[in-house]
């Protein structure tokens, strides 16, 4: 029997940042130097994780309150939503969307982070939620502050939330990081530079959006995924 | 890739950076682990491991490597593969782990079975492998392949890379110790081993 199965378009390297980057310092010891090698997608890169959601706790989306100790988060309050789509403009519905961040003070409980900020108790800085069958997912955090590190002279990253997605394959794999708009950092940050497209730098900008903001609570901001999409034409696998 | 005409901009990769885990691998989480089978789970228990090497061969010690396999009948557990092939409940399919300070990484998992490949090839025994790293601003799409299979020889991926010694850093090496059947796979991403990465 035979299946009929889309494949998934490629990774567009004009969007991706490239594996050397040298302004990035830890780049070139950690970029691979061959050419890759092309692979038609197989079921094996058709398929991938489906996370349902029993992946996701109540109260996990709530980065406010969610280290569990009773207290709330200190920091500026906001609510981050938006869609997950496919390059095709097609929602992807049901789908894990994994987030962490830097305290307000722009410190993480990491121990690796030796940033003289101070921690925040009430602060994990870790969230997970589920898209809706609209590919709608929505958070409740508190925003990051910028926080200094060690690529180069006075260097500060600018504030960001991490994002991890899986879509509907394994192909479709992302993970990226939202920023702040208006951000004078932006300009300066080799990690947001590295991706070679402007226009694409901006689809990592989120939009401050008032309807999104909730009255005396919190203010709202827009960030919409796209991930790889399906081509037209389906090819044939044995079933 | 003719008929392709998407209407938006994809959404740029970024580096998972050097904290990664205090949101993707958190202490006592049940959903993301390296332990993919339970005592239940059919087919050969294997444990996978190795280290992830930098270009001047040091050991990187805030990798994530998260890895995607068939169960041991070759089918995976997802709606699109329709092979008529029995799932199993008790193995997860997926894992995630980071490098210890050593730059190692492990799984316990089982050995996949083989999955249908194009123009009614059936590819060889392997494990789909994803890396990450802080000075990954794109993360890097490899497979892990078996050296004790026969079917490596025919196989369409393995058969694509045209470098025999190249093709060969994705042939895990056997070994059993204390009844463990153990496969290691490195991870270089310079030098005479690179590892070799596909634009999958």
């Amino acid at each position: 029997m035979i299946l009929k199965v889309k494949r998934y378009g490629p990774r567009d390297w004009k969007v991706h940042p490239p594996y050397l980057y040298e302004h990035y310092r830890s780049t070139p010891l950690r970029s691979p130097r061959k050419p890759l090698i092309p692979l038609t997608q197989t079921l094996s890169e058709l398929t991938g994780p489906v996370y349902g959601h029993d992946a996701v706790q109540p109260g996990d989306s709530d980065l406010t309150t969610n280290a569990g100790r009773g207290g709330e988060a200190i920091g500026e309050r906001i609510i981050v939503t938006g869609r997950v789509l496919e390059e095709d403009g097609r929602p992807v519905p049901n789908t894990l969307v994994e987030v962490w961040q830097a305290n307000a003070a722009g410190r993480y409980p990491h121990k690796r982070d030796q940033h003289d900020a101070p921690h925040d108790p009430n602060f994990m800085g870790a969230g997970r939620c589920m898209t809706n069958d609209k590919g709608e997912y929505q958070f409740v955090s508190i925003r990051p502050g910028p926080y200094p590190w060690g690529n180069h002279y006075n260097a500060w990253r600018p504030s960001h939330i991490h994002y991890s997605l899986f879509g509907q394959a394994f192909v479709t794999r992302l993970v990226t990081q939202m920023y702040f708009p208006g951000d004078q950092l932006l300009p300066l940050d080799p990690i947001y530079n590295g991706i070679p497209d402007k226009k694409a730098r901006q689809r990592l900008i989120a939009r401050f959006a008032h309807d999104v903001s909730e009255p005396g609570r919190a203010l709202g901001y827009r960030f919409d995924i796209v991930l790889r999409g399906r081509e037209e034409t389906p090819f044939e696998v044995r079933k | 890739m003719k008929h392709y005409n998407p209407m938006m901009i994809q959404s740029p990769s970024q580096t998972v950076g050097p904290y990664f885990a205090q949101g993707l691998l958190r202490e006592g989480d049940q959903v993301f682990t390296n332990v993919l089978v339970s005592e239940n789970t059919e087919g050969e228990r294997i444990r996978i491991e190795g280290g992830v090497f930098d270009a001047e061969g040091r050991p990187i010690e805030d990798a994530m490597i998260e890895i995607w396999q068939a169960n041991s009948h070759g089918r995976y557990n997802h709606p699109l593969d329709e092979q008529d092939k029995p799932l199993d409940p008790e193995f997860k399919g997926h894992g995630r782990a980071s490098t210890d300070l050593n730059g190692n990484y492990w799984f316990e998992t089982i050995k996949p079975g083989s999955v249908a490949g194009p123009h009614n090839k059936t590819q060889a025994p392997h494990i789909n492998l994803i890396v990450f790293a802080r000075g990954m601003l794109s993360h890097a799409f490899t497979r892990i392949y078996f050296e004790d299979e026969a079917t490596n020889q025919n196989d369409p991926v393995l058969l694509s890379i045209e470098d025999q010694a190249h093709r060969n850093t994705l042939v895990a090496r056997r070994k059993v110790a204390d009844d463990v059947i153990i496969y290691r796979f490195d991870i270089h991403f310079q030098g005479e081993d690179e590892t070799a990465f596909f634009d999958a």
